[in-house]
């Protein structure tokens, strides 16, 4: 049913301090899948995630033990370019944050930041980027307007083309659609839908319909730990795991 | 009812405040207009004073306070930002980088007249540059350097973590991030600091007396390491010197409406180039 591992996580616990937040976590991420982390909130979610781009080396007096590993590539191994990873593992936040720019630059600016100076070139990808993430019908006459006049959902819009300008292979959501309204996430989610066929992503949401909408594995974290991992079919419909039963149930949450 | 009247009665005292505050500042603006109006000319503003202060113009005053205002400018601001990057992007959260912190903050409350005794010691007689436009530069940039590292240090904690992190994400490195993110979204509020320490700058004496300024000089300034005669030290020149004080107090007075407009210009150009930014970052 999936082709392949793309990430490997492997007995990985993390520490903000003294606090663990995420105890020996093992799971693998499959290429061109949909991976939903679904978990009440303050389980960790946020937290783990953003190991798979290595966001969280921003916080000091953090910790990681085990491994993560991207194509066989350990990507915490000191020698792994950190710039690079985040180039392969692209991000959307869960509140829209474009830069306080035009819709152009927000969009280009991934590329240039890496680089890349050919102007015809970078004009291409941005559209590219804009059509993909559903956007470019709503901007393409006002692409040189400053990108905070856009809706909440269209600057969500608007970080995903973002994040899909610089060609990831991994796209991670944290809670994508926490901020939006119904519309738009249903925008959003038939995106995800699209973008599997040449992605691999994982989206945290602790709304369930959502991870049963457009995933196809689920993990369901609780309190730092993994409880359950697998089909998303299976688990809401035959969770192994009690845990798993009350929280798809609503008993806690 | 009660209450609306305790609310009315506390509208009302904070109204009188603001107006006595207007009062204060109308008066002065209005005293200085004018009396300074009635002194300023063409050759007010372009010529020399003639006849020991009696009669000519103040231009070398005017051209030596732009001088070391826009020489404090050129020194202080990139290394204030500079600063202000380090502290707050940079630098571990640690002890001394506190006490770095504090001892800037504590920089911005000592009495300008040290920074002149300092500025005498250090730049004009140990480095030797005497008293010059460079010296008087060094000083009033030194002066006005805890301002613009605070003003910036708000300017870019400020920027939200979050865009921050967006950046990050994909794949800029951190110097790249503040470099195209941070400071580009901060330079609004920086610039704030940079109108604020404008206006600090060209009114100071006490820096200058020591370091730059002279009471009269016949020649304009050739290099950075000429004295000059500034619009401040000049006003005090004329109401303590001389023998003509009625003629000289008038001339003070344009002086003095001189500095007002040249602050309010400065400002009002600053504020221009702000609003210019602001508008388009924040819708
Ligand atoms: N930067 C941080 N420093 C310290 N503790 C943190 C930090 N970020 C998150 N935490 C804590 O870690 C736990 C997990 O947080 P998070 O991963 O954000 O959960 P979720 O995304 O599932 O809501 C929470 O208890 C939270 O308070
Ligand atoms: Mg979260």
């Amino acid at each position: 049913m999936h082709n392949g591992t793309r990430i490997k996580i492997s007995n990985v616990s993390f520490y903000y301090g003294n606090l663990k937040v995420l105890s020996n976590i093992s799971m693998d991420i499959y290429k061109n899948q949909v991976t939903a982390i679904i978990g009440p909130s303050g389980c960790g979610k946020s937290t783990f995630i953003r190991l798979l781009n290595r966001m969280n080396d921003l916080i000091t007096k953090s910790k990681l033990e085990g491994s993560i590993y991207l194509d066989n590539k350990d990507i915490y191994k000191a020698k792994e370019d950190v710039v690079a990873i985040r180039r392969l593992v692209g991000m959307v936040f869960q509140k829209p944050n474009p830069f306080p720019k035009s819709i152009y630059e927000n969009v280009a600016y991934g590329l240039e930041v890496n680089n890349i100076k050919d102007k015809a070139f970078i004009e291409h990808r941005v559209i590219e980027s804009l059509r993909k993430a559903a956007l470019w019908n709503e901007v393409k006459d006002r692409l040189h307007d400053s990108a905070l006049k856009l809706s909440g959902g269209q600057q969500q819009r608007l970080c995903i083309a973002r994040c899909l300008a610089v060609d990831p292979e991994v796209i991670l959501f944290d809670e994508p659609c926490a901020s939006l309204d119904p519309v738009s996430t249903k925008k959003i989610e038939e995106l995800i839908l699209e973008l599997k066929s040449d992605y691999t992503i994982v989206i945290v949401t602790h709304n369930m319909q959502q991870a049963a909408r457009v995933s196809d594995f689920t993990a369901f974290l609780y309190l730092g730990e993994l409880v359950e991992f697998g089909h998303t079919e299976k688990i809401f419909t035959v969770p192994k795991n009690k845990k798993t039963e009350e929280y798809l149930t609503g008993k806690f949450g | 009812m009660k209450k609306d009247n305790i609310q009315n009665l506390g509208f009302l005292v904070l109204f009188l405040c603001i107006v006595i505050t207007l009062f204060f500042l109308g008066t002065i603006i209005f005293f200085v207009v004018v009396r300074g109006a009635k002194v300023i000319s063409l050759s007010f503003l372009f010529e020399a004073p003639r006849r020991a202060m009696t009669e000519g113009g103040v231009a070398p005053a005017i051209i030596g306070t732009f001088y070391l205002t826009l020489g404090a400018i050129i020194f202080a601001l990139p290394l204030g930002v500079a600063c202000a990057i380090y502290l707050c992007e940079y630098s571990p959260k640690s002890f001394v980088v506190n006490i770095i912190r504090m001892s800037i903050n504590n920089l911005a409350g000592v009495p300008s007249v040290v920074f002149g005794l300092f500025g005498l010691a250090v730049f004009v007689k140990f480095f030797n540059f005497g008293v010059s436009i460079l010296s008087g530069s060094l000083t009033l940039g030194i002066l006005v350097l805890p301002s613009i590292i605070s003003a910036s240090q708000e300017a870019l904690l400020a920027v939200p973590r979050s865009i921050r992190e967006a950046s990050l994400s994909l794949g800029a490195s951190s110097w790249q991030t503040i470099k195209k993110i941070v400071i580009p979204t901060a330079l609004p509020g920086i610039l704030t600091g940079v109108i604020l320490s404008i206006g600090r700058i060209a009114g100071e004496t006490a820096p200058i007396m020591f370091t730059a300024a002279t009471f009269y000089i016949k020649k304009y300034p050739s290099s950075i390491f000429s004295e000059v005669m500034v619009l401040p030290y000049h006003i005090y020149a004329l109401m303590t010197e001389g023998t003509h004080p009625d003629k000289q107090t008038a001339i003070a007075y344009g002086c003095a409406l001189i500095l007002l407009i040249l602050v309010l210009f400065v400002s009002a150009l600053a504020i221009v180039i702000r609003q210019r930014q602001r508008s388009y970052h924040h819708a």
